[in-house]
C-alpha cells in the first residue's frame, strides 16, 4: 500500500504499449531507433507531431475535467450519443462550404457544424424523453444510431460529389494523428483551455447539479441552464477531440480518467485533478504513440493508454481498488482470528479457575479443550496459534499444552473486556436477548476504538472486566 | 387573463398578510392527467411545528416539492410569506428526502453542509473559509461536528440525515421545508431531530415535516395537516389529530399498528 503505482505509470504503460506495438509497425526499425523516435515525438522535438500531441495532451485535461462531471451527473451515455450525433454535422458543414466555394475541409466550419447536430442530437434525446413515455437509453439508443447511419450515408455521397475531394472526412470517425496547421493548432487549444477554466470556475454550481438538483433548485439556482451549459461543455470537448480520437472513441476519453480517479480519492477536487492529470498523460502518451504507427487509428490507440491507466487504478487505487480493499479486508479477519483465539484461551483459564475455586491466572490449557471450546478444527487452531506465536502471543506450545505469554495475557484480558463491555452494552442498552449478544458483539468489537471503549465503561459505569453473560465454558 | 391578474392582487392585499409563512391556494397537481394533488387549499401559521401526514401516495412529497416549484403546477398559487418563492429564496430551506442523492458521492459531510452557503457566495465565486466555519457550527448544532471530514457513505442513516438538516440550517432560513426527516433514523437521531425542532420554533422559525410515525405526532407537533390527495384536515394537533379524522385520511388501509399506535398516544403514554 505504502508503494505509489502512479508514479510508475507512464513508465510501465509507455514500455507495454512499445512491446505490442513493436512487431507490427516497425519490423524493419531497430528497437533502439524506435525507442529514440518515440522519445523524439514525446518530448515535442519532432515537428511534424508537436502540434497534434501537445493539443491532444491539452484536450486530455479539459475532458478529464469535464468528464468527471458528466461521470457524477450520470451522463455518460449522454456523451457518447452527443458524439455520435456529431457525423452528420460534418458532412452537412462541408456540402455548404463547397457550395459556398472554399474546398469543405475548413476545421472551424467543420467543428461547427459537428457540434451543433451533436446538439441537436441531445435536444432530440430531450423531445423524446418530454414528450413519448419512451426511457432514456432507448432514447439514446436511436438517437445515436439514427444520427451516426445518417453521417455515414451524408459521408458517402459527398465522396461521390464530382469536383470536390471529400478524402479525409472519414477520419474523423477512428481519429487520426494527422500534421496540423498553426491555425487549426489555436482553434483545438482555446476550445480546451476555455472549457477547462469554464469546468473549473463552476466547480461549486456543478457538484450541486451533479449532487443534489432538487436542492440547487429550491434554492433558486438555474439548474435547467447549468445543464445545458455542462452539455455544451461536453460538446466543445468532443469536438476538439474529433481530430485526434475520432468520435467513436471519444467518450472513453470523458469518462474513463474521471472513472479511474474516482478510485484513488473520496474529494472532488482531488478527483478533479487527478482526471486532469490522467487524461493529459493518456492524450500526451497515446497521441506520441500513433504518431510513430499512422497505419493504427490514434483514437483506438489512445483509448487503450487510457484503459491501460484505469486497470492499474481499479487495482491498486488506495481508496477504492481492489488489492487495497482485499488487503484491509484480510488484516481484518486475521485480527479476528487473532482475538478469537485469545479469548477462547483467557476464557477457557477462566473456567479452570471457576471449578478449582482458584483466583484467575494465565495457567496452562490443553490444545483438545480449545479445539471444542469454539468448534474449531485442530488445523484451524495450528494456524492461529501459529500466528500468535509469532506475535509472541503464546509460548510453551508443545502440542498437548499452551499457555499465554505475558503480553499475550494482557491482551487477552483487555479483548475479553471489551467484548464483555459490548455484550453488556447491548442486553441493557439496545434490548438483545443475551443468548444473541455474543454473536453480535462478536462482529462489532473488533473496531471498538478507545474511544468508543472509554464511552462503553462511562455508560455501563465499570472499568473492571465483567462476568459473561452467558456460559462460556464447554459449548453453549 | 384581466380577472386572474386582478384575482392575483386581490389575494395579495387581503388574504396573505406577510406574517403567514406559507399560504396555498387552489393548488392542483396532475402526473400524467392523473391528479395527485387536488384543490388543495392551505395556511400554515407562523412558530408552528407542523405535521404533514397521510398515507403512502397520498402527494405529501409532491406538496413540498410542488411548494417549492420542483415539479409544475397543474393549477393553483403558492404564496411564502405573502409573496411568490422567487421573492423569498432566503427565507425558504429545503431538506429532501435522505434516498433522493447518491451518497456515493465524492464529498464530504462538511462539503455538503458548505452547499447551504452557495447563494450567500454567489456565482463562479469559490467557497471561502468563512463558509467552511458556518457550516461546521450547523454540524456542531445537530452534533456530528466530528464527523465533518468523513465521505458521506461512511456515515449511517441518521448521521446522513443530521448532515441534510445541517445543509438546511446554514442557510438561516425562517422557513423550513423537510422530507420525511425521521424516515429509518436511529433514536439518538430521532431525539436530535426533535430537540433541533424546539429550537427551531424557540427561535420563531416555522417547520412543515413529512411525518408518517403516527404515535409521534401529538409528542413532537403542534399543527397537523392530514392529507390524502385532498386535504383531510388541518389545524392545531389537540383538535385535528382525532380518530375519525385519520380514518378519513388513511380510508381502510389504516394498518392495526399505526391504530394501536394512535391510541397509546391519545392515552398519554409516547412510546419510547
Amino acid at each position: 500500500m505504502s508503494v505509489r503505482p502512479h508514479r510508475i505509470l507512464p513508465v510501465i504503460s509507455l514500455s507495454l504499449l512499445a512491446l505490442v506495438l513493436l512487431p507490427v509497425e516497425v519490423a524493419a526499425a531497430t528497437a533502439a531507433t524506435w525507442i529514440d523516435s518515440l522519445w523524439r515525438v514525446l518530448s515535442l522535438q519532432d515537428y511534424n507531431t508537436r502540434l497534434v500531441v501537445f493539443s491532444t495532451t491539452l484536450l486530455g485535461m479539459a475532458s478529464g475535467w469535464v468528464g468527471t462531471f458528466l461521470l457524477l451527473r450520470k451522463r455518460a451515455l449522454m456523451g457518447d450519443a452527443l458524439s455520435h450525433a456529431c457525423l452528420p454535422g460534418i458532412g452537412i458543414a462541408f456540402l455548404i462550404m463547397v457550395a459556398l466555394g472554399g474546398s469543405g475541409k475548413a476545421l472551424a466550419g467543420l467543428l461547427t457544424g459537428a457540434s451543433i447536430s451533436g446538439l441537436l442530437g441531445v435536444a432530440a434525446i430531450l423531445i423524446i424523453r418530454r414528450t413519448t413515455t419512451i426511457k432514456d437509453d432507448a432514447a439514446m439508443g436511436i438517437i445515436l444510431s439514427v444520427f451516426f447511419g445518417l453521417g455515414i450515408v451524408i459521408l458517402g455521397m459527398v465522396q461521390e460529389l464530382p469536383g470536390a475531394s471529400a478524402a479525409g472526412l472519414e477520419s474523423f470517425i477512428y481519429g487520426k494523428t494527422a500534421s496540423m496547421v498553426q491555425q487549426d493548432f489555436n482553434l483545438l487549444v482555446a476550445l480546451s483551455v476555455l472549457s477547462g477554466i469554464a469546468c473549473l470556475l463552476l466547480t461549486k454550481e456543478f457538484t450541486l447539479l451533479c449532487f443534489d438538483e432538487a436542492y440547487g433548485r429550491s434554492m433558486g439556482w438555474p439548474i435547467g441552464k447549468l445543464d445545458m451549459l455542462m452539455l455544451a461543455l461536453v460538446a466543445a470537448v468532443t469536438v476538439v477531440g474529433l481530430q485526434a480520437v475520432g468520435l467513436i472513441l471519444i467518450i472513453a476519453f470523458l469518462i474513463i480518467p474521471a472513472a479511474a480517479a474516482r478510485f484513488w480519492t473520496e474529494n472532488l477536487v482531488r478527483m478533479l485533478l487527478l482526471a486532469g492529470g490522467i487524461g493529459a498523460i493518456s492524450g500526451w502518451l497515446g497521441s506520441s504513440i500513433s504518431a510513430l504507427a499512422p497505419r493504427l487509428p490514434a483514437g483506438a490507440i489512445i483509448v487503450l493508454v487510457t484503459a491501460f491507466i484505469f486497470i492499474l487504478s481499479m487495482l491498486f487505487g488506495i481508496r477504492r481498488g481492489v488489492l487495497p480493499r482485499t488487503v484491509a479486508a484480510l488484516r481484518l479477519k486475521r485480527k479476528i482470528g487473532r482475538q478469537h483465539l485469545l479469548r477462547a484461551i483467557y476464557e477457557l483459564q477462566e473456567c479452570t479457575s471457576v471449578a478449582d475455586g482458584s483466583a484467575k491466572f494465565n495457567s496452562r490449557i490443553t490444545f483438545a479443550s480449545l479445539c471444542k471450546h469454539r468448534h474449531w478444527t485442530p488445523k484451524a487452531v495450528h494456524r492461529l496459534i501459529r500466528k500468535a506465536k509469532k506475535e509472541d502471543h503464546i509460548e510453551n506450545f508443545d502440542g498437548i499444552h499452551l499457555q499465554l505469554s505475558e503480553a499475550g495475557y494482557g491482551e487477552a484480558s483487555r479483548i475479553t473486556r471489551n467484548h464483555r463491555l459490548w455484550e453488556r452494552f447491548l442486553i441493557e442498552h439496545a434490548d438483545i436477548a443475551a443468548n444473541h449478544v455474543d454473536r453480535d458483539a462478536d462482529s462489532v468489537e473488533h473496531i471498538l476504538s478507545p474511544d468508543m471503549v472509554r464511552e462503553l465503561e462511562q455508560q455501563l459505569k465499570s472499568s473492571a472486566t465483567p462476568s459473561s453473560p452467558h456460559p462460556t465454558g464447554g459449548k453453549h | 387573463m384581466t380577472s386572474l391578474a386582478h384575482e392575483t392582487i386581490h389575494a395579495t392585499a387581503h388574504e396573505h398578510p406577510a406574517d403567514v409563512p406559507l399560504a396555498i391556494h387552489d393548488l392542483t397537481v396532475a402526473y400524467q392527467r392523473k391528479p395527485v394533488l387536488w384543490d388543495i387549499d392551505l395556511n400554515i401559521p407562523e412558530g408552528k411545528l407542523v405535521a404533514l401526514v397521510g398515507p403512502n401516495g397520498a402527494g405529501k412529497s409532491t406538496l413540498l416539492k410542488a411548494c417549492l416549484g420542483l415539479i409544475p403546477l397543474t393549477s393553483g398559487k403558492v404564496l411564502f410569506y405573502g409573496q411568490p418563492l422567487r421573492k423569498q429564496r432566503r427565507q425558504v430551506a429545503y431538506v429532501p428526502q435522505r434516498e433522493s442523492v447518491d451518497w456515493d458521492f465524492p464529498i464530504s459531510a462538511l462539503d455538503v453542509v458548505t452547499m447551504g452557503t452557495y447563494s450567500q457566495i454567489g456565482w463562479l465565486r469559490p467557497v471561502r473559509t468563512k463558509h467552511r466555519e458556518l457550516a461546521r457550527q450547523a454540524l456542531e448544532q445537530v452534533g456530528i461536528a466530528d464527523l465533518a471530514e468523513r465521505q458521506i457513505s461512511q456515515l449511517s442513516g441518521g448521521q446522513q440525515q443530521r448532515v441534510f438538516l445541517a445543509r438546511a440550517l446554514v442557510q438561516e432560513a425562517r422557513f423550513y421545508l423537510m422530507d420525511e426527516p425521521f424516515a429509518a433514523v436511529d433514536a439518538a437521531t430521532e431525539v436530535a431531530i426533535v430537540s433541533l425542532l424546539k429550537t427551531l420554533q424557540t427561535n420563531g422559525k416555522t417547520a412543515l415535516v413529512v411525518h408518517h410515525d403516527l404515535a409521534t405526532v401529538t409528542q413532537y407537533f403542534d399543527w397537523v395537516i392530514l392529507l390524502n390527495s385532498r386535504i383531510v384536515a388541518s389545524g392545531p394537533t389537540q383538535t385535528v389529530f382525532t380518530a375519525d379524522n385519520l380514518r378519513k385520511t388513511y380510508g381502510g388501509n389504516l394498518s392495526l399498528l399505526a391504530e394501536a399506535g394512535h391510541a397509546l398516544s391519545q392515552l398519554g403514554r409516547p412510546l419510547s
